[in-house]
């Protein structure tokens, strides 16, 4: 009733082409936009801003940059933090030592570094697959890891081993400084990564990469360049994450530390990418709001139907969920979260009428 | 400065000593890929929970022998379990998805361990001391020795199993080509059940040594992720080849750690062999991607 | 018969010499030697195992010969990358059908020209300007392809969704997509019924005749064969055993001998 396309014609491929083709759906997402922008700084207070919407946003692109590589072009990765760290620590580096610098084009710096990286850790993959490359960037995440731990030049020698971030300011007069700003911060640069993501999905990169992932030989014979393409992705899916780790450091943390980027936090990654859907641009921020939420779900409202679970039983049971789900949604929907909220639309278009 | 030989072979058996036991969590990985296809990432966890269900039933009070029994037990359960739960529903998915799933198996396995017997560090007495004694000026771990021992003598039992028994035959076949062993009446179900009970009692084995060694704590799940290098380098089919994988992997970590480490000015602890193996693994997939002993795969146009 | 259309057959567009294609010690192709002159539509026929599919991979650069030659155009090559034979203008279809199933069928043919597109992922991002017009451009194109080939109704659906015969259809339209000089056409009438059969006939005489594309094609339907072909090349046990007009390859007593399975 509410969502019936009629009436509604798209008279050019222009319009066929569209990211929103329907006008409901392009309303639905000004209104996102407007609560995002407006609506959130109005009413959200500090802890919303600062232990949940700034981290679900940051993990969204690692997200996003994880399901370019794996999601789109078929490459299984599990050195997603690895590159995250890498991206944090070249935007500490960067700032550090060259003062003055423009903080985004301090960030801009560390996603090409961090692209650089995967380009290097990407070669293999013409010649490895599947798992087997899974274990080949499983040797990149933990030989980043040692190398930003071991060698002091990258902490900038700090004895203490605590790197806080430095202060960030908006072209060197806006200081991003409460939780509201860096909010705003990350907000902006995630919604436009986003699109520009979306972009190039829907043109010949994003068909290139998804040819790679469903057929590689039959891509070839088509006329596109196995090694181009599966760098390229490396390459764009890396930018992502190094940006994404140095928001991290910078808008969430407040220090640069390895810690942050261990493997578990891979894994936490690539579980957003799966619940949330493979291959999507929107699974990739529906599988993060899910895993930054249910965290807290579990511990406000299970702690009203069972009290006095204590905290470390409560995070075992958060473990055993995860692992649960996923298997789950690998049998029941390996589309994840972005396909049911696909089929919920088509059901929408049909409403009230059951077919 | 004359090269310390005696040192240089202590670490070198020292190495190959952790390597057998490397070769043995890789052993319940070839396992299950071998009959079913899947690749278990989830080994490492059922180390983890059969060592710390093994040590907290003894903590209880049960003596050594009947706690060993209700583990395997508890684990042959959870085999089963697995089978019906995990792999039933997704039986016709593409490897990847399999594999993603018992990732997430993995994480349900670690939080059920931690859940039901919580989370500190526990001890594990097997009754060996680890007194070191010398062999021609070398010293050797008792222990290490003895777990190598264990090791070989549960490698030659399962070779026997898979060569000599009916069943070890019908898990052959099955590990070929799973339609043809239906065809000929091998009930694939039971025999996944079976292969993921005996990749339970292998864990068992596997949990009990290193839970002893390093004690029952949450790194044991790492240690299944360095019996991924020892399965590149031996291929995922091979008994055999997760063994030399093993061994060259724990000796080549040792070796690395010592003497590329240390000279470069690191000192010991360096934590090389945290990643040494897995970039080994990594060189040794571009120059043979099948392993030492796995086979060429052939893609048909 | 064959069109009666006043299309005319040009001169020796691919020559394919010697060729010797071994897999461990199985011999696919033993010194097989033909050539193929712009226009015309070849048939290579021949019983299960002869070699066919390993022919066209050849041709294409899937497989590397261990010996001899394949020029194209002019130009000899031995060892060649498949994208570098879509480069040079060459197009296929498989056997089993090698859509890219997590796509739709737009997609799938529109990915057929990502060989033409010229704006890298820089611009794409931005896409407004240069990056859309070059995808509305692709996309007109591509409509063409469509209604040439009739599946108008289909090209929103994800093509694992398609039944055998359209999924076909698909790729033959995705191979169309590169605007290609010669197209190796691997069974692709296989599985179809009558009436698929006479439409992929029809479809695959139309390509020739209005795009004036060369045309390989493997097929095991002798009705086909004869119908739209001009010349036959037949291959047994990876040797040439046959070559000529459909009617002279007919007569011929030794390809008699390979289909009746009577023994040389």
């Amino acid at each position: 009733m509410f969502y019936r396309e009629a009436g509604q014609f798209r008279v050019s491929y222009a319009e066929d082409q569209r990211i929103f083709p329907i006008r409901q759906d392009r309303y639905g997402f000004v209104a996102v936009l407007l609560v995002a922008f407006v609506g959130v700084p109005l009413l959200a207070n500090e802890y919303w801003f600062s232990a949940i919407l700034i981290p679900f946003l940051i993990l969204s692109l690692a997200a996003l940059g994880l399901n370019i590589l794996t999601g789109y072009t078929g490459q299984l990765s599990l050195g997603t933090a690895g590159f995250m760290a890498v991206g944090a620590f070249a935007a500490f580096n960067f700032a550090i030592r060259i003062p003055g610098l423009p903080i985004l084009a301090v960030f801009m710096l560390a996603g090409l570094t961090a692209a650089l990286v995967g380009i290097v850790f990407g070669l293999p993959s013409l010649r490895i697959k599947g798992f087997y490359l899974a274990v080949a960037t499983l040797a990149a995440q933990f030989f980043i890891e040692w190398v930003l731990t071991k060698f002091g030049w990258f902490s900038n020698n700090n004895p203490s081993g605590v790197i806080t971030a430095p202060a960030m300011k908006l072209f060197g007069m806006f200081p991003v400084d409460t939780p509201m700003k860096r909010y705003l911060f990350t907000l902006t640069i995630v919604a436009v990564m986003a699109l520009l993501a979306k972009n190039m999905m829907r043109c010949a990169t994003g068909r290139a990469f998804m040819a790679v992932r469903d057929m590689d030989v039959a891509a070839e014979v088509i006329g596109i360049p196995m090694l181009r393409t599966k760098l390229l992705a490396f390459a764009i899916s890396s930018f992502y994450c190094g940006v994404a780790g140095a928001l991290w450091a910078f808008a969430y943390l407040g220090s640069v530390e390895p810690q942050a980027f261990t493997l578990d936090r891979s894994f936490q990654i690539l579980f957003m990418i799966i619940l949330g859907g493979v291959g999507t641009v929107l699974g990739s921020f529906l599988g993060a709001a899910f895993i930054v939420l249910l965290p807290i779900f579990l511990n406000n409202f299970v702690h009203r139907i069972v009290p006095g679970l204590s905290s470390d039983l409560l995070s075992n049971l958060e473990l055993m969920i995860f692992g649960g789900l996923i298997i789950f949604f690998l049998a029941v929907e390996p589309h994840g979260l972005a396909r049911l909220w696909q089929i919920g639309k088509e059901k929408l278009r049909l409403w009230p009428f059951p077919h | 400065m004359e090269f310390d030989w005696p040192f240089f072979f202590e670490v070198l058996i020292g190495g190959l000593l952790a390597g057998v036991m490397y070769s043995l969590v890789a052993l319940g990985f070839v396992l299950i890929y071998k009959a079913s296809g899947v690749f278990n990432f989830a080994q490492g966890a059922m180390v983890f929970f059969a060592a710390l269900t093994f040590v907290s039933l003894v903590e209880k009070g049960l003596n050594f022998w009947l706690a060993m029994a209700a583990t395997l037990a508890i684990m042959v359960a959870l085999g089963v379990a697995i089978e019906r739960v995990v792999l039933r529903p997704l039986v016709n998915q593409p490897q990847i998805t399999l594999f993603m799933a018992t990732i997430g198996l993995t994480f349900f396995l670690e939080g059920l361990s931690q859940g039901m017997w919580g989370a500190q560090v526990h001890g594990l007495e097997l009754g060996i001391k680890d007194v070191p004694f010398k062999v021609a000026g070398i010293s050797i771990s008792q222990f290490d020795l003895f777990a190598a021992g264990t090791a070989a003598a549960l490698v030659a039992a399962l070779a026997v199993f898979f060569q000599k028994t009916r069943i070890g035959r019908a898990l052959r076949a099955v590990a070929d080509d799973h339609q043809a062993a239906l065809s000929v009446g091998i009930p694939l179900k039971h025999i996944w059940a079976i292969v993921w009970a005996v990749a339970g009692f292998v864990a068992l084995v596997a949990g009990l040594l290193w839970g002893s060694r390093i004690g029952v704590q949450f790194s044991l799940t790492l240690i299944a992720l360095k019996a991924l290098p020892v399965l590149i380098l031996g291929g995922f089919e091979s008994i055999p080849g997760a063994i030399v994988g093993g061994l060259i992997i724990g000796a080549s970590e040792k070796l690395a750690e010592v003497y590329i480490g240390s000279p470069i000015g690191l000192g010991i602890g360096t934590g090389m062999e945290n990643w040494f193996p897995y970039m080994l693994a990594l060189v040794f997939l571009l120059v043979r991607p099948e392993g030492l002993f796995g086979e060429k795969h052939i893609d048909r146009v | 018969m064959a069109n009666g259309s006043a299309r005319h057959i040009g001169d020796v567009m691919l020559k394919v010499d010697g060729i010797s294609l071994s897999f461990g010690g199985v011999k696919a192709l033993t010194d097989v030697s033909f050539s193929v002159r712009e226009h015309e539509i070849l048939a290579i026929i021949g019983p299960n195992g002869a070699g066919k599919s390993s022919m066209l991979n050849c041709i294409n650069g899937v497989y590397h010969p261990q010996q001899g030659s394949i020029t194209f155009r002019g130009e000899t090559r031995t060892q060649m990358r498949p994208h570098q034979a879509a480069r040079q203008g060459m197009a296929r279809t498989f056997q089993n059908i090698a859509l890219f199933k997590g796509m739709t069928v737009l997609d799938n043919i529109m990915t057929g020209r990502n060989l033409k597109m010229r704006t890298n992922f820089l611009l794409q991002a931005l896409y407004w300007g240069p990056a859309q017009r070059e995808e509305l451009a692709h996309r007109r194109k591509v409509e063409e392809i469509i209604d040439f080939l009739q599946i108008q109704h289909i090209r929103k659906t994800p093509v694992g969704r398609l039944p055998y015969g359209l999924q076909k259809r698909v790729e033959l339209a995705r191979a169309l997509a590169a605007e290609p000089t010669m197209l190796l056409l691997d069974e692709p009438m296989a599985g179809m019924n009558v009436e698929e059969k006479q439409d992929m006939c029809r479809f695959v005489l139309d390509v020739n005749d209005e795009f004036g594309t060369t045309i390989i094609l493997i097929e095991h339907d002798m009705g086909v064969v004869m119908d739209i072909s001009d010349r036959v090349v037949v291959l047994d046990y990876g040797k040439k055993i046959g070559e000529g007009t459909p009617d002279e390859v007919r007569a011929n007593k030794a390809v008699i001998d390979a289909y009746l399975g009577v023994a040389h």
